[in-house]
């Protein structure tokens, strides 16, 4: 790269990656506790993927009843705090919640959620749940993700042997790699891990399955198998100029960032990332606050398309970030490294498969744009090359086809959830799935 | 012009508001602050007898997050000299001479120191006398307060005491820890009393704390009953300021006293028949500066409602009391709900379902839930327009065309006596009322 951003002092590193959503104070959580109407059969539940039982943990907040509030909590979902500060609240729980039809703003459920899981921590993750006695049976769980924890943790109370093979050196999948620090940390993260070893689940980090391991070994060990493997490598643009020094994936990107080492991560003083979704975002404000002076998202079709959550692009615009909608990269210009990204404007076609207009190419637009970074964030795939190793898994548009009651696969001893059945979702949908994929193990091998 | 004046049986002020006689009204230099704020009279803090006070006086109730729904206190009378007191009610008179100054006072069970500390009173200039009958702890012990209050024959006897030698209004304040509050209120009366005052606080033991397991407040340890007031005990307050209102035997200007936070308790207050209203919790949470809003909500209403003076409002709702007894049995109503301005908790459906007669159904609705009432159903309780939390959304709707009535005392007149089951289901049935 050749025009590196100047660092920033430690002091404007800490203040730029301050979280957006700071913990409640005891008060504070009581008084917002004490707003909540307690409804009954509540749309927030309802709204919530893992369908937790959000009016009695704030209500339980609200009398001091701090244990028994995490226990509501981590009785349905077991990535509770990762959740907690990283779900898409705004069209969850707290889009559904019913202050919002009375115009006032709504109960401020994943930071009240945030708060009772953090006193949990904070006070030594006492015992909340006794697991089922030992039934004999053992349960190989590929990635220690959202998907697979939430798995193995219901898996272990349910009485089995659990083993989780990761490859990262540290469990927690996009948890501890993939999130921004200004929504969360390694440390919560890892916090989340610890709760599920201590129901007794094993997890072996640095084990690629399939290069340190075969899924055949595995597939001997285990009673059943639980794939929580998440998507594989970015998709490429396919563009000119796309391996140039200076060009990075998005979540290689975000990967160095959590680990809040921040003076040790170059950008560019002028940062392009190409993409639109919510990954972007992160990457776009990312480089932002480590420092790039000029960030912008150059994305083929408009707003409207836009996959980003609309609190998410106002995040981005106060942090400064330039959008360029309807503008295509058509090639990535330099030498030895990026020096700028030649693009095409475009207008918009007939909607495609998925109901989005198709972006075309108007001839003759081409603008060149001076680039220092480019961060490709245009979505990953599923790594087929490992799936293949599984006899007879099935793929549909590149997920992994599953029971959506049991999420089994259909090779019966592999189950699946997360990412790589949904193509990419929210952690919470990560969550939901292990919790249910567990069950769904349980009855199969037990015939229930 | 609205003229909110008010002459409580000879004691007038420009307006009804007055300070009660408590922590607020200690020393000239409260009341005088209170008065330049525009307080219309103040109570003094009753003087009397030596006392000495303990600390930790006060406890309080917080409701879901509000502060103060209910305060308590075992703070004693004034535990200043009684000369300090009546040089300081003198001078605080000649400077507001507009303003009602009244004196609460306490002594001792005997003729002759009723009679003493009436005439030192009379001499500072002020405008009445109120005798504390009311205090439920402290003094009580020692034979004064709601000791008096609750014997309406020591109420009579010292009352007379004080009315024999006052020349200027006396005013009882009663304690409402009695069964029936006109007792006290009828010997008052015929002491020769002028007013009557209430109510004073109530008996309250305020908590416990769950780790030491002593009583909130503690006193190095140890606890004990106080006296209870604020917004909590306004209902309690207006039911014994209405009987008072309405009992023909006792018929005196009533100064009333219990949960006065706004203009809108005080009118509700002046509604059931009180001359005066006497504030304390509310300007011990938020200041004296609270008048403000009182006296121009209250011009604002009366200006809006087109009356001119008090005396057009006092005691309006008195003529709504009824007993039981006397209530419509035929009047109907039923819940609906506003389905444009239901917001989907579901509390009315949950109350309803568990805790009432089961007559709202949950219907599936765009994901979410629509309570519907089975208005056929519905016995007409009210509970589901009580938990509704959006205002206008739950409506009680008259189902009655308004043209039967019949009380229960008319119909008790009517069944052949004594009353059975079967005649009052056929009477039910009659009328279309089906009880499930």
């Amino acid at each position: 790269m050749k025009n590196v951003a100047p660092k920033l002092t430690q002091e404007q590193y800490e203040r730029n990656f301050a979280e957006i959503h700071p913990p409640l104070s005891s008060n504070s959580a009581v008084a917002e506790a004490n707003r909540c109407l307690y409804c009954f059969d509540s749309p927030c539940t309802k709204a919530c993927p893992t369908h937790i039982d959000i009016p009695t943990f704030i209500k339980k907040i609200s009398t001091g009843n701090l244990k028994g509030s995490a226990k509501t909590i981590l009785e349905q979902n077991w990535i509770a705090l990762t959740c907690a500060k990283a779900c898409p609240v705004d069209v969850l729980c707290e889009g559904a919640c019913v202050y919002n039809a009375r115009g006032e703003e709504p109960i401020q459920i994943g930071r009240l959620q945030r708060h009772a899981i953090d006193v949990y921590f904070e006070r030594g993750m006492a015992p909340l749940f006794t697991p089922e006695p030992k039934n004999g049976k053992s349960i190989g769980v590929i990635g220690a993700g959202a998907a697979g924890l939430a798995c193995a943790a219901e898996a272990a109370l349910l009485g089995y042997d659990v083993m989780i093979y990761d490859a990262n050196e540290k469990p927690g999948g996009l948890n501890t790699w993939g999130i921004a620090p200004y929504k969360t940390t390694q440390t919560d993260a890892l916090k989340e891990v610890q709760l599920v070893q201590s129901f007794g689940v094993k997890i072996q980090s640095g084990v690629r399955v399939g290069e340190h391991i075969s899924v055949e070994t595995l597939s001997k060990r285990h009673d059943a198998l639980f794939l929580g493997i998440g998507l594989g490598s970015a998709s490429r643009l396919n563009i000119l100029g796309e391996d140039l020094p200076g060009v990075v994936d998005a979540l290689d990107f975000i990967e160095k960032v959590t680990t809040r080492n921040w003076s040790a991560v170059d950008v560019g003083k002028r940062v392009a990332v190409i993409g639109a979704g919510n990954t972007a975002i992160d990457a776009v404000t990312e480089a932002r606050r480590l420092g790039a002076e000029h960030v912008m998202i150059l994305y083929r079709r408009s707003r409207v398309e836009m996959p980003a959550y609309a609190f998410e692009y106002e995040l981005a615009k106060k942090d400064g970030v330039a959008f360029h909608f309807l503008t295509a990269p058509a090639r990535i210009i330099g030498n030895s490294h990026v020096e700028g990204v030649e693009c095409l404007r475009m207008q918009l076609g007939e909607p495609d498969d998925k109901g989005r207009r198709k972006p075309e190419p108007i001839p003759g637009s081409e603008i060149m744009i001076p680039i220092d970074m480019v961060i490709k964030s245009v979505g990953q795939s599923l790594d087929e090359t490992f799936v293949a190793q599984i006899p007879n898994i099935k793929l549909h548009i590149g997920r992994i086809v599953v029971d959506p009651n049991t999420l089994q696969t259909t090779n019966p001893k592999f189950f699946a959830g997360g990412d790589c059945i949904n193509g990419g979702k929210e952690v919470v949908n990560a969550a939901a799935d292990g919790k249910k994929a567990a069950h769904g193990i349980d009855r199969w091998i037990f015939k229930r | 012009m609205v003229d909110l004046s008010i002459n409580c049986g000879g004691i007038k002020s420009p307006n009804p508001f007055w300070l009660a006689s408590a922590p607020p009204t200690n020393s000239a230099y409260q009341v005088c602050k209170a008065f330049e704020l525009g307080w219309g009279g103040a109570v003094w803090k009753t003087i009397g007898e030596p006392v000495m006070n303990v600390v930790n006086r006060y406890g309080a109730i917080d409701f879901n997050g509000q502060k103060i729904a209910g305060l308590n206190n075992i703070e004693l009378i004034s535990d200043r000299p009684i000369e300090v007191n009546l040089k300081e009610i003198a001078e605080t008179k000649k400077l507001w001479p507009d303003r009602a100054v009244v004196a609460s006072l306490m002594v001792e069970s005997k003729r002759e120191t009723w009679h003493d500390i009436v005439k030192r009173t009379i001499d500072t200039g002020c405008d009445g006398i109120e005798l504390n009958y009311g205090c439920p702890h402290g003094m009580s012990e020692r034979g004064m307060g709601s000791a008096v209050g609750q014997v309406p024959e020591y109420c009579q006897m010292i009352t007379e005491w004080v009315t024999e030698v006052s020349t200027i209004p006396v005013l009882v304040k009663l304690t409402p820890n009695v069964t029936d509050v006109r007792y006290p209120g009828r010997a008052a009366k015929k002491a020769g009393a002028d007013g009557i005052v209430l109510i004073n606080t109530i008996n309250t033991i305020m908590g416990v704390d769950l780790d030491t397991f002593e009583l909130k407040p503690s006193i190095g340890g140890k606890g004990g009953h106080g006296g209870y007031a604020g917004p909590a005990v306004k209902p309690i307050a207006l039911n014994m300021v209405s009987q008072i209102a309405n009992d023909p035997e006792i018929n005196l200007p009533i100064s009333g006293i219990g949960g006065i936070s706004t203009w809108r308790d005080a009118l509700e207050f002046i509604l059931l028949g009180a001359t005066s209203v006497q504030v304390c919790t509310a300007v011990m949470h938020y200041g004296f500066r609270i008048i403000n809003d009182m006296t121009e909500g209250l011009v604002n209403w009366m200006e809006e409602k087109g009356y001119q003076t008090l005396d057009q409002v006092r005691g309006q709702s008195l003529k709504r009391i009824a007993d039981f007894g006397n209530l419509n049995l035929l009047y109907k109503t039923t819940a609906r709900i506003d389905e444009s301005k239901c917001i989907h908790c579901n509390l009315c459906y949950v109350a309803c379902e568990d805790t009432a007669h089961q007559c709202i159904d949950l219907v599936p609705l765009n994901g979410k839930t629509l309570p519907k009432v089975r208005e056929d159903d519905c016995v007409g309780c009210r509970l589901c327009f009580l938990v509704c939390p959006v205002e206008g959304c739950i409506s009680m709707v008259r189902k009655d065309d308004g043209t039967q009535t019949i009380t229960w005392n008319e119909l008790m007149k009517q069944l052949p006596q004594p009353l059975t089951w079967e005649a009052l289901r056929q009477f039910q049935a009659k009328h279309g009322i089906e009880i499930h």
